[in-house]
């Protein structure tokens, strides 16, 4: 995944806007990205996602030019291959979690591909997440915020999608479950072999990732006049 | 499983969901009420009269003879001659022929005279015959047959002696020869059960003593000597004629309105009704109309309440984009979810009505005479609710165009 001398403008607020002249990440790595509120983290998530496309310069995941796809082939792009968790609410509340898994491959036909059979593949993410199996059938909206985080990791891990991007993960949870859902998230991701990019404010998780990058390091905010 | 995940968020918000389908449930209930009342009423109204080939009567215009003789409503212009109706039963094509003679009254009632042979011919709701319900047939000239709601509003019994007014609207009472209740008949829900039956010697008989509408002074011929009296008649109202072959209708048709001796008028029942029904049709159009807009409305409803979820499910589409959803899979969520609960909405609806109908059913027939039948929904019935589908699924658009809207600016970040 690169971005090259990006350039992002919102459309109501013209005096702000973020710059990123070069950001990368190596494959199956994890990379930490810190940075303070309103730094323009979730703008660049949206960036890497595709829901939002820079007026300047080039984002790749994979090798793709997201902004080169049109706009059904950047969702259908996201579907296939990443993997999104966010700080909470990431569930649908009132399907069942195995429903919740499963949703991405509805949107992906290649990443559905690769799961043989789904809903094994969902039991056996669940059991390996810590969850018992019989939350599988439960009401995603019936659980608590911890094991939702780790359904949407579920969610995020199946199919195994090149890129997992996390959102404050785990700014919802307590300090222990922060602990084992990290553990678990990075033990998932390395088994599947996907790069993971966690973006969060909390500088002491970063002793665990292969790399931490300062949101400040990679942009240059600036006001622009109109 | 999109359809499982809106049937899913459909179960969740189970409380205006479940009040916007009752909405819809109520209308498409009342509208397919509506339509099977229509339907009833205009089936009971075409079978008031079955089994009768032609009607003949004065010459006039084929609704009135239709209205006098059959609905006892109006007043004939002219009498046939009894020469003439004996004319036409005497022709070959003419397989029965019962007079019907009016013009008398008892309180609100029409007095008809006619023959016993009228309980036979006389058919309804395709081809019943008309029952006793207590006593028999009039036997003698003084005997009377009552229908089922002269019987039930004047609370009269078996043997009851009544009076039969003159005229229609009149108070002067052949009150010199009474008249007893020999019968009385159940209820048809035709105009049968408004009418006071007399033999037509009986309507002969208590004009005895009278010439031209008014009694003779001083004159009074006692029961026992009016029953030894021939009691032909002059003239009767109208007839109910039966032919041997139905091939042979148009041309006794044809016969009696060409007769040359007297302007006669011979009428089809069935199309003369058509005609009838037509001009009673206006208020069945404007009945569809109001119960059309119910349904409007509820769908209407239903658009509001997908307008103002679309708030609070900002969060739920959000997901539904990070997955990869594209907004095209929310408009059509949405579409699904209105679809489905306008089907819901319409099934139930039909439910209530068949519930309805099995309830109220008796109640109507016995109150109304209008026989409202239980049948496996029609294809009209089907139509009504594919029609309902189908516009929730099309008001249902507007929202959803706006959630299509909101999904492609919020992305998958939404800040509440």
């Amino acid at each position: 995944m690169s971005l090259e001398d990006v350039c992002y403008r919102w459309g109501g607020r013209a005096s702000f806007a973020l710059n990123i002249p070069h950001f990368q990440l190596s494959k199956a790595g994890s990379v930490l990205l810190l940075g303070e509120s309103g730094s323009g983290k979730s703008t660049l998530l949206s960036l890497v996602c595709g829901t939002i496309t820079a007026q300047r310069g080039t984002v790749r995941v994979g090798g793709t030019d997201i902004a080169s796809l049109s706009a059904g082939a950047r969702d259908r792009f996201r579907a296939e291959h990443i993997g999104l968790i966010f700080q909470q609410f990431n569930l649908l509340p009132y399907a069942t979690v195995l429903d919740n898994i499963l949703l991405p491959l509805r949107f992906a036909p290649m990443r559905r591909a690769r799961v043989p059979s789904p809903r094994a593949a969902a039991r056996a993410l669940c059991l390996d997440l810590g969850l018992p199996p019989e939350t599988l059938t439960a009401q995603a909206g019936r659980l608590s915020v911890g094991q939702q985080q780790r359904v949407a990791a579920a969610r995020a891990l199946i199919g195994a999608p090149p890129l997992l991007v996390a959102d404050e993960p785990t700014s919802a949870l307590d300090a222990a479950t922060q602990a084992t859902f990290l553990s678990l998230l990075f033990a998932q991701a390395r088994a599947s072999g996907s790069t993971l990019l966690m973006v969060s404010h909390d500088a002491r998780l970063g002793a665990q990732f292969d790399r931490v990058v300062r949101m400040a390091d990679i942009t240059q905010t600036m006001q622009v006049r109109p | 499983m999109i359809l499982r995940l809106a049937l899913a968020s459909l179960r969740a918000r189970l409380l205006t969901v479940g009040m916007t389908i009752l909405a819809i449930a109520l209308s498409v209930a009342l509208f397919s009420g509506v339509e099977k009342v229509r339907t009833g009423a205009k089936a009971s109204f075409a079978d008031t009269i079955s089994g009768t080939d032609l009607i003949m009567g004065a010459r006039s215009g084929s609704v009135q003879l239709l209205l006098y003789s059959v609905f006892r409503i109006g007043n004939a212009t002219n009498n046939l001659t009894w020469e003439s109706y004996q004319d036409i039963a005497a022709r070959p094509e003419t397989d029965w022929i019962v007079p019907i003679s009016l013009g008398d009254s008892h309180r609100q009632f029409r007095v008809m005279g006619t023959t016993t042979e009228f309980f036979d011919r006389y058919k309804f709701r395709a081809g019943r015959s008309l029952i006793l319900a207590e006593g028999a047939v009039m036997d003698d000239v003084f005997d009377t047959v009552l229908g089922a709601d002269v019987a039930a509003t004047l609370g009269y019994a078996i043997g009851d002696p009544i009076v039969v007014a003159h005229g229609l609207a009149s108070f002067v009472d052949h009150d010199n020869q009474p008249f007893r209740v020999s019968g009385i008949l159940e209820k048809t829900g035709t105009p049968v059960d408004r009418t006071v039956i007399v033999s037509l010697r009986a309507i002969e008989a208590i004009h005895v003593d009278w010439q031209n509408g008014a009694a003779i002074p001083g004159q009074s011929t006692s029961a026992q000597t009016i029953r030894q009296m021939a009691l032909e008649p002059q003239a009767v109202t109208a007839a109910l004629i039966g032919v041997k072959s139905r091939l042979q209708v148009f041309g006794l048709q044809r016969a009696i309105n060409d007769y040359p001796h007297e302007p006669l008028l011979a009428i089809l029942p069935g199309v003369a009704l058509q005609e009838l029904w037509q001009i009673v049709g206006i208020a069945e159009t404007a009945l569809i109309a109001v119960s059309g807009m119910v349904v409007v409305t509820a769908l209407i409803g239903m658009m509001a309440t997908i307008f103002s979820s679309l708030n609070e499910r900002r969060r739920e589409m959000a997901i539904f984009r990070a997955m990869g959803a594209r907004p095209r899979v929310i408009l059509s969520l949405l579409i699904i979810e209105a679809a489905v609960m306008a089907a819901i909405g319409a099934l139930a609806g039909l439910g209530m009505l068949y519930l309805g109908l099995l309830i109220a059913q008796p109640a109507i027939d016995a109150s109304f005479g209008l026989w409202l039948p239980i049948e496996p929904p029609s294809l009209r019935e089907l139509q009504v609710v594919l029609g309902v589908v189908a516009a929730g699924a099309i008001v249902s658009v507007g929202p959803a165009l706006r959630a299509y809207r909101m999904s492609l600016a919020d992305g998958m970040m939404v800040r509440i």
